[in-house]
């Protein structure tokens, strides 16, 4: 309802105007933000919502299970020092990627199990993109499913943010396109036959119909640069989490939807 | 060992037609398709899924299927089925190179 009809159907008058005016002035722009999940066919978001149909489930089931299982020197499993991941983890990976003060940068959600696995387990680090890393992450990710993103709001992320938003913006490749052109000036539009989406990381790991199978947000990066004939980033190199904690803040507030399905 | 997620309704009552879901991780790799050095990847498929229902008084097969090269990665398979008494129900998966697997669930009435 605009704000004109709210003012002819409800007030009349000089009082109206003033209140109309106030609410005018106080109204937010609408949020024109949709998760990829819109953009689906209803075949592909049935698979998404239902969790006995959604493949990726297989994934979590792994990740629930390492849970639970002893690992390295120290004997430990995550749930021993976690309990339960339902409580301990809910809203953690919508918190992710988030400031580590030992080594003074961002850490992805993927990085800071690794290092829970490195120096509390005292195991061999989870080789990223594997069915124990993706199985693990997606874990701890679905238990902050439905909640909104929110990225810390800390100062000493913020050159991180900036780098990512650059990257975001920055020509690449032989095509010479950046992210921005696609999911930001042409989201809603076609490349060949699929939509363009407006690129919220809000569903990773996804389970990936094109990958038959489960991939990381920066696998998926690194799949989009190639297409426009880039060199990719590297696996949890600074650009990589640069970009996932640009996206991750521009998606503030989107509902975590981890484990996706996307075509 | 392959992941496999199994799912039926909650206490089903005798004379229902309740949905069995079925969904196993394997790459069904068609055989036709080319790997990251050119050559071709041996097929790898599950070739057969069957369920055998077992309801206290006897045991059949209660479902079968044949899967082919155009079948996508993680299979998912629903089938109906009658419920006629509290069971269990055993799933076995076959295809290339040997691969098996069985899971056995119990079928318990509401």
């Amino acid at each position: 309802m605009t704000c004109g009809a709210w003012r002819t159907r409800r007030w009349g008058g000089v009082l109206g105007a003033a209140v109309w005016l106030m609410a005018c002035a106080s109204a937010p722009a609408p949020d024109t933000r949709r998760s990829g999940f819109d953009f689906m066919s209803p075949a592909t978001q049935a698979m998404q919502r239902d969790d006995s149909q959604n493949p990726a489930m297989l994934w979590v089931q792994e990740g629930a299970s390492l849970w639970e299982r002893k690992a390295g020197r120290s004997a430990l499993a995550c749930a021993d020092c976690h309990a339960a991941a339902a409580s301990s983890m809910r809203g953690v990976a919508s918190r992710y990627p988030a400031f580590d003060t030992a080594s003074q940068q961002p850490l992805t959600l993927g990085q800071r199990i690794n290092q829970c696995r490195e120096r509390r387990q005292q195991a061999g680090v989870l080789v990223p993109e594997s069915l124990a890393w993706l199985g693990l992450e997606s874990f701890v990710a679905m238990q902050s499913r439905g909640l909104p993103m929110d990225p810390p709001v800390d100062a000493r992320l913020a050159p991180f943010v900036q780098r990512g938003a650059q990257l975001f913006e920055q020509r690449m490749g032989q095509l010479d396109l950046s992210c921005a052109q696609c999911h930001t000036q042409r989201a809603g539009q076609r490349l060949g036959g699929s939509v363009i989406p407006q690129a919220h990381a809000t569903g990773y790991p996804i389970y990936r119909l094109e990958w038959q199978g489960m991939g990381s947000l920066q696998r998926r990066i690194r799949n989009c640069m190639t297409g426009v004939r880039a060199e990719p980033f590297a696996f949890g190199g600074p650009e990589m989490v640069a970009l996932e904690l640009y996206l991750a803040v521009r998606a503030r507030g989107l509902a975590v939807e981890t484990p996706a399905v996307r075509p | 060992m392959a992941r496999t997620l199994i799912n039926l309704p909650p206490a089903p009552k005798q004379g229902d037609v309740i949905e069995v879901r079925t969904l196993i991780a394997h790459p069904m790799e068609s055989g036709y398709r080319p790997g990251a050095d050119g050559k071709v990847l041996p097929r790898d498929l599950i070739r057969r899924f069957s369920c055998l229902y077992d309801d206290g008084t006897s045991r059949e097969q209660v479902f079968q299927a044949e899967l082919h090269a155009a079948i996508a990665a993680n299979p998912y398979l629903t089938f109906p089925l009658l419920v006629t008494g509290a069971g269990t129900l055993t799933l076995v998966w076959e295809g290339d190179n040997g691969f098996t697997q069985t899971e056995s669930v119990a079928l318990r009435l509401g």
